[in-house]
């Protein structure tokens, strides 16, 4: 629901990315990292990206979105997980208090520019 | 993209072929040639404009002594009658003022000004969106307070129980209510939700006798998805099990200003 907003924030960073001495440059594809426990959805995401790119240099580019797993480490135990299910507590100890280590990733890695045709 | 949506997710895992070469130390774009043009890294979080403005609204209200409460849910749980009725159990030893995020209507902000705490009413409508309250809108809203001669601030967030998670506002504490009337699985579709708040609140359970509710199951699902933290079983209407939840409240305030 807050896609919109987040395909402006896109359309921003990768806009500002693109080096000031390439005129003209058009983006081809944007690589982004999304993990599982954050609140994108990505067909929603895509449609939005493509109203708001519209007329600048990411119309038409494509969003290439990379899904991180949600990792785990248990505070008192160590041990380190996926979790695929909702639940979060440590599978090996049962203690609830443990630390994400990924999962909450909403990133632009990168942009590819298109081949120019000088 | 929750947990439980993995099925909705078109996702690229592979990237064929591309070389990747992590820079260390540098903020700079770096180049690497690849089969198409050419890829520019980023590497920077989408939400850092809020994350940063966060940071600026968080440092205020260290520097102005004021502890700020998060309140979030569906549309409807009972965001503006808890804070009506917490703000009677306030007010005598704090100085308070709420942020309401309300779309269309001045309803909510109408109940809670007849609590005699200044109540500062914001649109959402600008950002592309009016799902959550961002950090940069919170910002704003502040310009009509007087924060020198304040101890709480509570923000009513817009009702969502998906988007205001990933909005940090700068606030101390964040509490998600979840009513008696929504299903017992709604920690485990929305987990970010629970996992982002200190504290939750199960409301409205003084409909229980009249519904077919698993307040236990409720419960149960959101220590799944947040162990340890505080569940409140309350009702707003008649205050039933409001000392707890007000002992929390109390003692995170005091946390914060002393
Ligand atoms: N029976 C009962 N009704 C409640 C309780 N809390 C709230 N309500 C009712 O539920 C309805 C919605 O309550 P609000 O406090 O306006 O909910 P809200 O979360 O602020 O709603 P939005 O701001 O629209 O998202 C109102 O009719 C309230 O009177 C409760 O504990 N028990
Ligand atoms: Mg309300
Ligand atoms: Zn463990």
């Amino acid at each position: 629901m807050h896609e919109m907003g987040v395909a402006m924030q896109i359309v921003e960073i990768a806009t500002a990315s693109i080096p000031a001495d390439l005129i003209g440059a058009r983006v081809e594809k944007v690589n982004l990292k999304v993990g599982k426990l954050s609140a994108i959805v990505a067909d929603s995401l895509q449609f939005c990206f493509e109203a708001v790119s519209r007329d600048t240099a990411l119309e038409g580019a494509r969003l290439n979105i990379m899904e991180i797993p949600v990792r785990a480490v248990c505070n008192a135990c160590q041990n380190e997980w996926t979790i695929d299910l909702p639940a979060f507590t440590c599978p090996q100890c049962q203690s609830g208090d443990i630390t994400l280590l990924s999962g909450r990733e909403l990133d632009i890695e990168s942009i590819e520019l298109a081949e120019e045709d000088n | 993209m929750l947990l439980d949506g993995i099925n909705t997710i078109r996702a690229c895992h592979h990237k064929e072929g591309h070389p990747h070469h992590h820079p260390h130390g540098t903020d700079q774009p770096v180049e690497t040639h690849t089969h198409g043009g050419r890829e520019i890294k980023v590497v920077r979080r989408v939400l850092d404009a809020n994350d940063i403005m966060a940071t600026v609204n968080r440092k205020l209200f260290a520097e102005k002594k004021l502890f700020v409460l998060n309140l979030m849910s569906s549309p409807g749980s009972g965001k503006t009658t808890t804070l009506e009725k917490t703000l009677q159990h306030l007010m005598p030893d704090y100085r308070c003022a709420v942020i309401v995020g309300d779309i269309c209507t001045t309803q909510d902000a109408d109940r809670l000004a007849a609590s005699g705490a200044p109540v500062v009413q914001i649109n959402t409508d600008e950002f592309g969106g009016d799902c959550h309250l961002a950090a940069h809108v919170i910002e704003k809203a502040l310009g009509g307070l007087d924060l020198d001669n304040l101890d709480v601030l509570i923000v009513e967030n817009i009702g969502n129980l998906v988007c205001p998670a990933e909005f940090d506002i700068g606030e101390d504490k964040r509490a998600v209510i979840l009513s008696v009337t929504e299903g017992e699985d709604k920690p485990l579709k929305y987990p970010l939700m629970f996992r982002e708040c200190d504290a939750a609140l199960l409301n409205k359970i003084d409909l229980l006798p009249y519904l077919d509710y698993d307040v236990r199951l409720a419960a149960d699902n959101i220590l799944q998805i947040h162990p340890d933290m505080p569940v409140f079983e309350t009702s707003a209407k008649t205050e039933e099990g409001f000392t707890p939840w007000l002992d929390w409240f109390k003692t995170a305030v005091k946390e914060k200003l002393g």
